[in-house]
């Protein structure tokens, strides 16, 4: 997370300097002089129990879903539409039978799905769920608590919650759960720093770190537009950290029949399985808060009434149905994609993601510097237009460089092509490995010589010389070799 | 979690038991297992036709650690059974059984060296489904039968009461072989 640090000194050093186009300070600016420690504690358990009411209904809604795209019906048995099926589940999970297998590490084994369904909470403190409220009288921003490197708590935390999987998976004491923990850390570790990269330039355009200020930076352009980039990296490192199709292979079932959570039965599992989503719902809600505006209205409905229904408790509004947008597009993935191999998970994660957001990340910087005037003033007029110079210094040097990668990508591609390409010898010897081989298109065989062979060789002569006669002739041999 | 077990007799006791069996008959897994033709049923019961998600039992499980509900679906070799036995001990508490098919059942066709003759040979089932092989819709019948057990199973004294009242039903019921005349 180094980098990550260093851009927010970056970010820090920014805005004093040079003009006004960034906001003057990093601090949040959700104001909480007004909130007494029972309010705070108020907002403390109406996030968790928002949390825990949508995961109750998220569940439901993926296997509705699910049903839906494979043209059945899906649970609708169990209460209104299937509605009680998560919570039958949850109870049913309660009343069995807890197993702990004799080989297992017991206090490690206890805690470990413990840590995997707390720290999934931990992360929501941050997120600002709306505007600025009246609760009894006190005004508060409808958002438990901000600090100048809040999101850096997200990423932290969510790396805390990864250990519940890991010692889940070693602490199980065989070794189904220890190969899906030793996935899972893998996984965990290369999605994360192309997380936090994707995440930087989000930091270089808002000039913070603080949740409520990056909500505040996004009024007038989502983030979305300017770090489309981003958005696209974040949105598959979301999908491999919270370990969900097509990168469930901490728990793939074909491989690891149950992966780190083989050993684990009745409430423990439940943990596990509560953590998972609302992990789901911390890495969208994320996705919201620094992409699509946070609780802020879309564009059209923010023009109604000058604002009216863009700020206080509106913007829950907003955000529930932008964090949603994300658990579809989850549910969405898990219907339509099979899991992919860990080989080329791993590779696309280091060999593509990582280095490709580092130079994303370059350019962003790059680009703000040039808004804000780093490259100087300068403009000039190109057929009645004017245009600043840094603006055109900055993008032809991005063409120059992708022109070059372009240039390199074509010549790799040429000399991989030239040696994939099999060039056979003109003429075999069919009998040289001791067994007939027959010849590929174009080939020649060499006569045989009769003697060495023995008498077989004999009978076989004419048959030989015959498919080399048609293969000669033949047009294809002609279509080959051009 | 067996707390359930150890409430006293009276409302408390059949409060709870109506909502333990039906939060337990709203949400069986069943274990991912299949051991012959009569599996191939069973996984057309998964399909849109038939849908075993209705009922929530779409979440096979992978790990009999998380499953409620055993189908043995086909003939059990010798071979095969002290593994069908291990899944069955591996599964926690309350568990089913479905034993769908003749062969699981009785041993059906296989009358041979190699079959157990009935897969309640080796462990305790709770529902017999017969055919060879059973179509997927009389899956789904067993499975509300098994359903309607589950929901008025008692717990805590009253079960161990009504496995007493079983036991004596079955001691002084007549044994097959006393019985006369056509037996319907
Ligand atoms: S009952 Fe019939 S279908 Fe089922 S396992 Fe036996 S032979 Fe196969």
């Amino acid at each position: 997370m180094s980098l990550s640090t260093a851009a927010y000194d970056i970010a820090l050093s920014l805005p004093a300097g040079v003009t006004g186009l960034a906001p003057a300070n990093d601090n949040p600016v959700a104001d909480f002089s007004d909130t007494p420690w029972w309010v705070a504690l108020i907002k403390a358990v109406g996030v968790f129990v928002y949390l825990l009411l949508s995961t109750l209904l998220v569940i439901w809604f993926e296997r509705r879903v699910i049903g839906r795209m494979q043209q059945r019906p899906g649970p609708n048995r169990n209460g209104p539409f299937g509605l009680l099926q998560t919570l039958a589940d949850g109870m049913k999970s309660m009343l069995k039978e807890d197993i702990t297998p004799a080989n297992a590490d017991r206090i490690v084994y206890t805690t470990a799905p413990l840590i995997a369904a707390t720290m999934a909470f931990v992360s929501f403190a941050i997120i600002p769920l709306g505007g600025t409220v009246s609760i009894f009288g006190h005004e508060t921003p409808l958002q438990i608590t901000d600090v100048p490197v809040a999101v850096l708590l997200v990423l932290a935390v969510a790396s805390v919650g990864v250990y519940g999987i890991v010692l889940a998976g070693w602490s199980s004491g065989s070794t189904y759960p220890l190969l899906g923990g030793l996935r899972s850390t893998a996984q965990v570790i290369s999605y994360e720093i192309a997380m936090g990269l994707s995440l930087v330039a989000i930091f270089l355009y808002s000039g913070s770190m603080s949740t409520s200020q990056i909500v505040a930076a996004q009024s007038s352009l989502w983030y979305i537009l300017p770090a489309f980039f981003s958005f696209a990296v974040y949105v598959i490192t979301m999908v491999g950290e919270t370990n969900r199709l097509p990168f469930d292979l901490a728990e793939g079932e074909g491989e690891l029949t149950g992966g780190f959570h083989t050993e684990y039965s009745a409430m423990r599992f439940a943990m596990f399985y509560l953590g998972e989503y609302v992990n789901m719902f911390t890495v969208s809600a994320l996705a919201t808060t620094m992409f699509l505006g946070g609780w802020q209205a879309p564009p059209f409905i923010a023009a109604i009434g000058d604002g009216a229904l863009n700020g206080g408790w509106w913007g829950l509004l907003w955000f529930t149905i932008k964090l949603w947008m994300f658990m579809f597009f989850f549910v969405w993935l898990r219907g339509s994609l099979p899991r992919v191999r860990y080989d080329q998970f791993m590779r696309f994660g280091w060999r593509f993601l990582i280095p490709i957001t580092l130079a994303w990340v370059v350019a962003v910087a790059f680009i703000r510097g040039a808004q804000l005037g780093f490259l100087g003033q300068g403009t000039f007029t190109i057929g009645g237009r004017e245009l600043s110079v840094a603006t055109v210094v900055i993008v032809s040097i991005v063409a120059v460089i992708a022109l070059a990668a372009a240039w390199i990508w074509d010549d790799k591609r040429a000399e991989r092509e030239a040696a994939a390409e099999f060039n056979p010898p003109e003429e075999i010897d069919p009998f040289e490995g001791g067994f007939p081989v027959p010849p590929l298109p174009g080939q020649r065989l060499r006569e045989p010589s009769g003697l060495a062979v023995g008498s077989g060789a004999a009978s076989r002569e004419p048959v030989t010389s015959s498919v080399t006669s048609t293969l000669t002739s033949s047009p294809v041999k002609e279509e080959t070799h051009g | 979690m067996g707390l359930e077990e150890k409430l006293p007799s009276g409302f408390l006791l059949s409060t709870v038991e109506g909502l333990a069996g039906y939060m337990r008959k709203a949400s069986i897994w069943p274990a991912t297992f299949g051991l012959a033709c009569c599996a191939i049923e069973m996984m057309a019961v998964g399909t849109p036709d038939y849908d075993i998600a209705r009922f929530g039992m779409e979440r096979f499980s992978a790990t009999p650690r998380q499953a409620d509900l055993m189908i043995v679906a086909g003939r059990v070799s010798q071979k095969m059974a002290p593994v069908v036995r291990q899944v069955y001990d591996q599964m926690p508490n309350p568990k089913w059984v479905i034993s769908m098919g003749v062969c699981a059942s009785s041993g059906g066709m296989f009358n041979n060296y190699a079959i157990v003759q009935g897969v309640d040979h080796i462990i305790p089932v709770d529902i017999y489904l017969p055919g060879c092989p059973p179509r997927p819709q009389m899956l789904l019948n067993a499975i509300i039968e098994l359903h309607k057990q589950i929901e008025t199973s008692p717990l805590g004294v009253n079960r161990e009461a009504a496995a007493r009242a079983a036991e004596e039903a079955a001691l002084s019921a007549t044994p097959t072989h006393q019985m006369k005349g056509l037996l319907a």
